[in-house]
């Protein structure tokens, strides 16, 4: 049998049985293809506020001069560190050390919630809305859609630090851990082209 | 010798089954086992053709004679929207699912899918999305009228200002569709991917198996752009948002990059399974092995790649530039390279083969024959001016049906028959099937072929009534129809009747290789008693090649035996 190299499977695996082990691989497997083929209907909204932004007649809504850098940076640096985090977090549970497990984990979750706080605030100052032209309209999709990811993530998260408590729930790997890991990346690195595409290139 | 080992390994069954009658009611529960999902994806999409099949009758009805006396136009555009989208959306992917789902573990010799409980609620979605779209017909204003494409600004349009209107109905159908399938393909290619018995390498898959992946990944990989272009055109319709209004400065053309980006592809999402069909059956029945079985495996995979870059020759009429046509023109052209070998393997494999002309294979000689000639006629519309001057015409109508019902439903139905054992552990009635077959065969031709010389002649597609000068041409066409509407008949009455009181089938009534038929008909729960160790090729027609290790120690012990 052919079998990925996820390393952070390998060290449970002694403890579990062959079977239940490939299955936890299943569905990693599945959970990748599924990122990958999500990571499609983002790009598609990439290339349409790409087109839209190099043809468009009429781009920015009038009145709107364009968007305020800072708080969206701030809130960049605190989702993209949350990634380092997540690792650390998930190398605690490797170690067996489940209390690193929960204060990192929570921590990530916190900084999640942290993006979402200020996404909220930034699109609650803004004076244009999701009619206003194509510029509001791929603004708010493009957000909003990665927004509601991260709201799955934190979600997920929650859901994964919970079944930390059932005990030996771990033990037969953590499948479920590392799929919440991998998408947390997934989120943070559509957000990063996010961020290049509608603060950056304006 | 080597059948008689294949035989003498697949032992009849005693207790009831899941493609048993005494079990029908196996088929409304959410099971999880792939062989009951399989067939609830195939009877399931089966009704939807019979109805999409119906809207086709009534169209043929109205296009008999010139003037639009039978339906006003607005039902007309009704009607071709509708039918289009049942045909596509819950005929060929769900029932395609079906036979993947029904066969892909079996021929990998694995006990189930990778995700049991994904792959139903997969399955429960399309009966739920068939409904949404069923609705449409009794919300006011009807349903959706722009076409199973749904080019705005046609589709921005919602005369009953109502916000629950046919076209929203629509979206969210085929975006709940979008779902399904997304599921189902995570499913299907982890399992092929990870779940292959031992020694089956991906050079001894069958190549039903390397198809369904092809066709998978394309799924995965295209289908969010149509999910993408839906969301932003539901957005427009129910929002007010201006993507694809050109009134309001959006870009609609922008809407047919996403639409056929997904949707060219999606003919090889419907028939690249269906050449895994012919690839199985052939070496069947002309008792030979399959020409060139690693080229046509690999050739799957080489349509899927260039099938990315194709889907501007639907565009080549809306103000595309002129390069991009030329570049376009080009690759899709190029596409007929791959399927060019399959058809060549075909014919190679059947060539000095001694055949037999049961109704199976009658139908994927039918099917064969007739993509080839939906082939050429592609070719013709790759080709930028060939393409400018019968775009929208009855030409490009009959292409897509050459390959839809010609070679697509045709190639399904061989399967249909030649797995119809397997899947309900009965015989189907040869008689019924060819006569079936005949019926289909020149109501297929009759139907379809007069749209050449009508669409060349210049007839516009999507119209209720016509210049009489191409009245000959429809009349044609209709008697076809409605000769294709009859052909379903006899296969209704076989299938059902077939499966309540045919004759009991063997576990391998046409002497096939392929794990399928090493187990009993239909198969037992978990579908192998043992995992079996694969260590030969698929194909190994006349070669006395056991496909298994267990094979293996059979002959060998027959042999001794002998001795």
């Amino acid at each position: 049998m052919s079998s990925i190299n996820l390393d952070s499977t390998v060290n449970t695996a002694a403890e579990v049985s062959p079977a239940h082990h490939e299955e936890g691989e299943h569905r990693l497997v599945g959970f990748i293809i599924f990122l990958l083929s999500e990571s499609v209907i983002f790009l598609s909204f990439f290339v349409g506020y790409a087109v839209y932004k190099t043809t468009s007649l009429d781009w920015l809504p009038p009145g709107v001069e364009g968007l305020e850098v800072r708080e969206p940076l701030i809130n960049t640096i605190v989702l993209v560190s949350s990634s380092f985090v997540i690792y650390i977090a998930e190398r605690y549970l490797k170690k067996e050390n489940i209390w690193g497990f929960r204060a990192f984990w929570l921590l990530t979750m916190a900084m999640g919630s942290f993006f979402l706080y200020g996404q909220a605030v930034e699109w609650a100052g803004l004076n244009f809305g999701f009619t206003d032209g194509l510029y509001g309209g791929m603004f708010y999709l493009l957000t909003g859609f990665h927004g509601l990811h991260v709201l799955t993530g934190v979600l997920l998260q929650a859901i994964m630090l919970a079944r930390s408590f059932i005990p030996g729930n771990y033990d037969d790997g953590e499948v479920g851990v590392i799929a919440t890991s991998l998408f947390w990346h997934f989120v943070d690195v559509i957000w990063i082209v996010l961020f290049i595409l509608i603060y950056v290139w304006q | 010798m080597t059948n008689i080992s294949i035989d003498a390994l697949a032992p009849e069954r005693q207790e009831p089954s899941p493609g048993e009658p005494e079990n029908w009611w196996r088929f409304f529960t959410f099971s999880t086992d792939h062989k009951v999902i399989g067939i609830q994806y195939i009877v399931t999409a089966f009704v939807f053709f019979l109805i999409g099949g119906f809207l086709a009758m009534v169209m043929r009805g109205e296009l008999i004679t010139p003037e639009a006396d039978l339906v006003d136009r607005t039902v007309y555009n009704a009607l071709f929207t509708m039918h289009g989208t049942l045909m596509l959306f819950m005929w060929t992917f769900p029932v395609l699912n079906g036979l993947s789902n029904y066969l892909v573990p079996l021929q990998i010799g694995a006990r189930d899918m990778a995700f049991p409980r994904l792959n139903a609620v997969a399955f429960w979605l399309v009966p739920i999305f068939g409904v949404i779209l069923m609705a449409s017909f009794l919300v006011p204003g009807g349903p959706s009228q722009s076409g199973w494409w749904a080019y705005p600004p046609v589709s921005l349009q919602n005369p009953t200002g109502n916000l629950i209107n046919g076209q929203a109905l629509w979206l969210v159908a085929v975006a709940l569709s979008g779902v399904s399938s997304i599921m189902g393909a995570v499913n299907i290619v982890t399992t092929i991917v990870r779940m292959r018995a031992p020694g089956m390498t991906f050079f001894k898959m069958p190549v039903f198996c390397w198809t369904v992946m092809a066709a998978q990944i394309i799924q995965l990989f295209g289908l969010p752009a149509l999910t993408a272009g839906a969301v932003m055109l539901l957005f427009d319709l129910m929002v007010g948002t201006s993507f694809f209004d050109p009134a309001k400065g959006g870009d609609p053309v922008l809407y047919q990059h996403f639409f056929w980006f997904y949707s060219h592809p999606a003919v090889y999402v419907i028939m690249l399974p269906i050449f895994g069909v012919f690839s199985e059956l052939f070496p069947v029945y002309a008792r030979k092995p399959l020409f060139g079985y690693k080229v046509v495996a690999v050739s799957s995979f080489i349509i899927t790649g260039l099938s990315g870059i194709v889907w501007v020759h639907h565009m080549f009429a809306s103000g595309t530039p002129g390069w991009m046509r030329m570049l376009f023109m080009f690759t899709t052209m190029t596409i007929s390279v791959p399927t060019g070998i399959k058809v060549f393997a075909w014919v190679a494999t059947i060539w000095g083969g001694k055949l037999k002309l049961n109704t199976a294979m009658l139908f994927a000689l039918g099917g064969m024959t007739m993509f080839v000639f939906a082939g050429i006629t592609g070719i013709m519309l790759a080709s930028t001016p060939v393409d400018i001057h019968v775009n929208n015409t009855y030409f490009v109508v009959g292409h897509f049906h050459y390959v839809l019902y010609g070679s697509m439903t045709m190639g399904m139905f061989a399967a249909l028959y030649h797995w119809f054992p397997k899947m309900t552990g009965r015989m189907y009635y040869e008689g019924l099937g060819k006569l079936h077959f005949v019926l289909a065969f020149v109501g297929t031709n009759l139907n379809f072929l007069p749209m050449h010389p009508a669409g060349l002649m210049g007839m516009p597609r999507r119209v209720a009534s016509y210049d009489p000068e191409f009245a000959f041409w429809n009349v044609l066409a209709s008697l076809g129809g409605f000769l294709l509407g009859v052909s379903t008949l006899p296969f209704l009455l076989n299938m059902i009747s077939s499966w309540v009181q045919g004759e009991k089938a063997p576990a391998n009534p046409w002497r096939a290789i392929g794990l399928e038929w090493m187990v009993a008909s239909p198969p037992p729960h978990e579908n192998f008693d043992e995992i079996p160790t694969v260590i030969a090729e698929p194909y190994g027609y006349g070669k006395n090649e056991p496909l298994t290790a267990q094979q293996a120690a059979l002959q060998q012990l027959a042999s001794t035996e002998v001795a």
